[in-house]
């Protein structure tokens, strides 16, 4: 079955519509898969054959019964942990949370299973989403298919690599500072994160509400974009959904594909393209080799300037755990998860106390605490409220630099994935993996990530993402000029992720015996 | 807390912790203690941005207070709830005593 699972989740459903292959055999190819490559992925933390199957079974009934199928139907998914699913485990990569089953379905996971995608399982992630490698999840460390000894990216990195080791065509991330772009961009797949409000918060497990924001990821654009469209809609659950109907990226992913960006307007954004240091070379020269193909695509490529995304990074850690020590409060031993301590001798408060202490880990507790340092009287003004007007700042330089370029772009990240273990003894340098990612996170705007090209600076080739900017609710643009430079780089360079190597008994790309 | 935050104490780490409900061992605070001021040193900066006649932001479009139509609907089902929970006595959450015995 090798070669159901290395198709586009476009082309499973045009097979699945058109009864060249069964729904529940396109499940099964998947969960194979997923036996022969998870011990050393570790992508999943829960993995739900019998509720694939089932679900795989009722696109095929319905099918034989005549009833249309949505664009989407049959095709495997795998999904973020910190999106709940009712009957599923839901952990957000917490101890805190073991053993819990929701007892309702986010809304983003109503819609993938209405729209008849089959849901494979439940993704690891960094834990409650704070993270940039995956290594902070609870249970495992998921590992880069690129290179077993390196990370597949945060906190969406379960997702990411279930994505490129074949394991599933598409999955869903959640992107608070660029936890879908970055693991995309060290995977080597597409992710996108959309306008904030665009797609529901409810049925997330909160880590920074302002900020949070779920997406799609594929291996191809016109995959996510189809994903993409699943999702995107306004939610009367979620009050801070965007009421309007979003742009429609499916058909903007396709006017890309055909390679013609002419009268397009793409901007560099000088304060993300290293001049200060602390950019891997590899990643500049795959950026520089990207502006000159969308050049070549007929795009007009000018510099504009966006001084206050150098307050980027500060704004967001003041923002991201002030906001996640008012939303894990929520974890008191009281309604759900962990107890500990409960033994007669402990007052409420004591309990409360001894789960928090034994059911987060390190990097939730930091962030609780400069959240609850941040938020103390007399500093809320200083540093959460001078942050929100910072905010407001960044978002006035994107405006500016939209009067001057349709689009914007940088490199995702400033570096390649880096080796299991390598800066989690030193949470400054995970931070900076978020750079170019955290501007459009503050704005709210629209950001996606494609494969852009290889680095072998680190050692081994290993992928680069180019990250293109848009204005809220216009994500089309993302998706056409994303489309445009993968139709042109796939032409020049080939598929990106024929790169991985084999994994499992079945090849998952150029060196597969399978091919 | 002192105004000047060039440094954070341990002292000051523990009593976040206890702001936040985090029972932190000894070993953490060390921790901590340095890896927190690392975080707030490099954050301070954002001090340095004039902001004072700006608005805060905290949405890409703005949006009107949003309220839903004021209609009864069914809430989860109890039971269900309640099988989540760390312990359930007569269909209750059942809690530890909330008063100290010096109360």
């Amino acid at each position: 079955m090798a070669e159901l699972i290395e198709l586009s989740a476009a082309e499973i459903a045009a097979r699945i519509a058109d009864g060249e292959a069964s729904a529940v055999e396109v499940a099964q190819a998947h969960l194979d898969r997923i036996s022969d490559s998870d011990a050393q992925v570790k992508a999943f933390l829960h993995v739900d054959t019998e509720g694939a199957l089932s679900a795989a079974k009722a696109v095929d009934d319905r099918r034989r019964a005549g009833e249309p199928l949505g664009p989407l139907a049959g095709v495997p998914l795998a999904m973020k942990d910190v999106v709940v699913t009712k009957g599923l485990p839901t952990t957000s990569g917490s101890k805190i949370l073991q053993g819990w089953i929701p007892p309702y379905d986010a809304t983003v996971t109503r819609r993938v299973r209405e729209a008849g995608i089959v849901m494979l399982g439940k993704t690891n992630m960094d834990e409650f989403a704070m993270g940039s490698s995956t290594e902070n999840s609870a249970y495992q460390v998921t590992r880069n298919p690129w290179d077993l000894s390196r990370v597949p990216g945060g906190s969406s990195g379960g997702s990411s690599a279930a994505v490129a080791a074949l394991q599933a065509p598409l999955a869903i991330g959640t992107d608070t500072g660029g936890s879908i772009r970055q693991p995309a961009a060290v995977t080597g797949i597409v992710g996108h994160k959309p306008t904030y409000g665009a797609v529901s918060r409810y049925g997330l497990i909160a880590f920074s509400s302002s900020l949070d924001q779920a997406g799609p990821f594929g291996r191809t654009v016109e995959d996510t974009a189809l994903l993409h469209q699943v999702l995107a809609g306004h939610d009367p659950l979620d009050s801070t959904s965007i009421p309007e109907a979003g742009p429609d990226v499916v058909a903007a992913a396709r006017e890309g594909a055909r390679g013609d960006l002419s009268g397009v307007r793409i901007g560099i954004v000088s304060e993300l393209t290293g001049i200060g240091g602390g950019y891997q070379e590899g990643v500049l020269a795959s950026f520089r080799d990207a502006v000159a193909i969308l050049r070549s695509l007929g795009a007009e490529v000018v510099e504009v300037s966006c001084p206050h995304f150098d307050y980027a990074l500060a704004a967001y850690y003041l923002i991201a755990p002030s906001e996640a020590s008012s939303n894990l409060a929520r974890f008191d031993s009281v309604r759900y998860g962990l107890r500990v301590g409960d033994d007669g001798t402990h007052s409420l408060e004591e309990v409360m106390s001894l789960t928090r202490e034994r059911g987060f880990g390190a990097e939730v507790k930091r962030r609780i605490m400069i959240g609850t340092y941040a938020l103390s009287s007399g500093y809320y003004d200083a540093y959460y409220g001078q942050a929100q007007k910072v905010r407001t700042l960044i978002a006035a330089d994107f405006t500016s630099a939209f009067g001057q370029a349709d689009v914007l772009v940088s490199p995702t990240s400033p570096f390649v994935a880096f080796e299991v273990g390598e800066r989690v003894a030193d949470p400054m340098a995970m931070y900076v993996n978020d750079l170019c990612t955290l501007p459009a996170s503050l704005a709210g705007t629209p950001a996606i990530s494609v494969p852009c090209g290889l680095s072998d600076e680190a050692g081994p080739a290993l992928p680069v993402g180019l990250q293109i900017m848009a204005p809220a609710m216009a994500d089309d643009r993302c998706y056409r000029v994303g489309a445009a430079f993968e139709a042109a780089y796939v032409a020049g360079n080939g598929q990106i992720l024929a790169g991985v190597p084999r994994l499992g008994s079945v090849g998952a790309g150029a060196d597969g015996a399978a091919r | 807390m002192p105004d000047d935050r060039s440094t954070l104490t341990r002292d000051e780490v523990a009593h976040l912790a206890r702001l936040a409900r985090l029972a932190v061992t000894e070993d953490e605070l060390d921790l901590f203690a340095g890896q927190l001021d690392v975080i707030l040193g490099s954050i301070a900066r954002i001090g340095d941005v004039a902001a004072a006649d700006i608005e805060p932001t905290s949405h890409a479009v703005p949006l009107q207070n949003v309220a839903r139509p004021d209609a009864v609907i069914a809430s989860l089902p109890r039971d269900e709830v309640l099988a989540g929970a760390p312990s359930v006595e007569d269909d209750r959450f059942r809690v530890p005593q909330i008063l100290g015995e010096e109360e």
